[in-house]
């Protein structure tokens, strides 16, 4: 392990974290932007032109605000469960090819943290561990809408696994790889494995939403009946906090969504490249419109769409994957 | 020297957090320091260049330990600290040494008899998922089977204990309904 690898390596972790904690808050006014067109609003207009300078706004707020600890709650718990939300998030961008590789002076730049050869496990592994946060935010917090809200993440999290697990199968199986550069390689000689498996992309598509906790399946910190569930009890940074894990998630599956199945940045050219940021930005985008168009379901209704609908059909999917592939 | 580093460090945490989920009286410190020791395990298989048992180690124990959450938060105040009922100490010092002592013999047998042969040494060209897939289906195929029979197993007793009443869905009858079931339970 030389010196120069390691060096790089560590420009591209500072990067990564620099500019996603940045999207992260740039993030929060796409969304209320979105949803302000889609509701005929206006959206934040005062700070800055066309409000552009809100985010630097809401970031004092968050950053000067009093961290205030409750009297009862189990404060390590409590203090470390925002830190696993962001934390996670990042971590599982090590494994994400953000860009084609490009070369700088004669050196060749990947921009990705490390290609390992389970990519894809560990990026679902690491994004499944995030749930952990408003589990142990809700459980610590010595308030009931927090419980709940533990409880519902509990129960979205080894639903929802499932679904991602299995419905990500099938393509593993036509590519035989597991890591996310492989699939891109596979899909320039291929096609796009949409083309293949519209059904596996359909239902990662929507335990994408579940696994970021987006409506319609908000229902960890569903505002009208549990208040703000597991971030009940937080405010300030540690608030904040839980926010860039959740937006940052939402831009890391964005990303990997094409990489998958949308044949990612093809063969690397500059083209190639700004139109993978297209289908990564139009991803983004997709979870607005969703949040601004659709209600949230309730927790029953969850359960019932992840195993009396999607596993059995993602189940069906691999099946015949199998079958065609023998 | 890397590799030292990473081994170090996460020998240090590792034994840290299972520490604190031994000795700790508190369900939730217990329960997430048992999740974060299963959880930093997989950094040795990641030093180890064992990926796939790594992520496949992050997902089931990350997965395994919250079904333990789901039972503190059904059992417990997760807040509160647990009173311990302290049974005779002699006994379970004795018991725990001796249970100390036994797996380090275990796992110490084949070091002191310099017997460790990798049996299928990784390949340098395929990765690590391949030879995982090639070895299970050839020389641990009966026990991978046995393995698949008891899930299954598990499966179907889960269905047959949890499935009573499952055509019935609460939030789609009305009040006089329910309340006239719950009568009927009654009688």
């Amino acid at each position: 392990m030389d010196v120069a690898y390691l060096i790089a390596t560590v420009v591209k972790i500072v990067i990564i974290l620099l500019v996603f904690s940045a999207l992260a808050g740039f993030g929060t006014y796409f969304e209320r932007k979105v949803l302000a067109f889609m509701q005929r609003r206006l959206g934040p207009m005062y700070v800055g032109p066309y409000g552009l300078l809100q985010i630097a706004a809401d970031g004092i707020k968050l950053f000067t605000k009093e961290d205030i600890i409750p009297a009862n709650v189990v404060k390590p718990i409590f203090k470390i469960a925002p830190v696993i939300t962001a934390a996670t998030a990042f971590m599982a961008a090590a494994a994400i090819p953000f860009m084609p590789s490009f070369t700088i002076g004669g050196y060749e730049v990947k921009p990705i943290v490390s290609d390992i050869n389970v990519g894809l496990l560990y990026i679902f592994g690491v994004m499944g561990v995030g749930l952990y946060g408003p589990l142990l935010g809700g459980m610590a917090s010595a308030n009931k809408w927090s419980i709940i809200s533990a409880a519902r993440s509990a129960a979205v999290f080894i639903s929802y696994e499932v679904v991602t697990g299995l419905s990500i199968l099938a393509p593993v199986m036509m590519v035989g790889s597991l890591s996310l550069i492989d699939f891109n390689n596979w899909q320039i000689e291929n096609g796009w494995i949409v083309m293949y498996q519209p059904l596996a992309f359909i239902l990662f598509w929507i335990a994408a939403f579940a696994e970021t906790g987006r409506t319609p399946f908000h229902l960890v910190a569903n505002d009208h009946e549990i208040i703000d569930g597991f971030g009940t009890e937080y405010s300030g940074m540690r608030w904040g906090l839980f926010f860039i894990g959740e937006y940052a998630n939402m831009f890391f599956i964005s990303f990997v969504i094409p990489l998958i199945f949308l044949g990612g940045f093809g063969e690397g050219t500059f083209v190639d490249g700004l139109l993978f940021f297209g289908k990564m930005a139009f991803f983004f985008f997709f979870f607005l419109w969703t949040r601004a168009a659709w209600p949230d379901v309730r927790p029953d209704q969850l359960m019932w769409l992840c195993w009396k609908v999607l596993m059995p059909l993602a189940v069906i999917n691999v099946v015949i994957t199998g079958i065609v592939m023998m | 020297m890397f590799e030292a580093i990473s081994f170090y460090l996460f020998s240090f945490l590792v034994i840290a957090s299972f520490w604190v989920a031994v000795t700790t009286s508190q369900a939730l410190y217990a329960l997430t320091a048992l999740a974060a020791g299963m959880i930093l395990i997989s950094g040795f298989y990641f030093t180890l260049g064992a990926d796939f048992l790594g992520a496949i180690q992050i997902i089931v124990y990350s997965g395994a330990v919250l079904a333990l959450y789901a039972f503190g938060m059904m059992f417990f105040d997760t807040t509160r600290e647990v009173k311990e009922k302290k049974p005779n100490k002699a006994i379970v010092t004795t018991l725990a040494v001796l249970a100390a002592v036994l797996t380090v013999a275990i796992v110490a047998a084949p070091i002191v008899s310099q017997n460790i042969v990798a049996l299928y040494p990784s390949v340098e060209s395929v990765g690590n998922t391949q030879q995982i897939g090639v070895v299970l289906f050839t020389k641990y195929l009966v026990p991978f089977e046995v393995a698949a029979v008891m899930l299954l197993v598990a499966m179907i007793a889960g269905i047959v204990l949890a499935g009573k009443k499952m055509d019935i869905s609460l939030t789609k009858l009305s009040e006089s309904e329910i309340e006239k079931q719950n009568a009927e339970e009654l009688v």
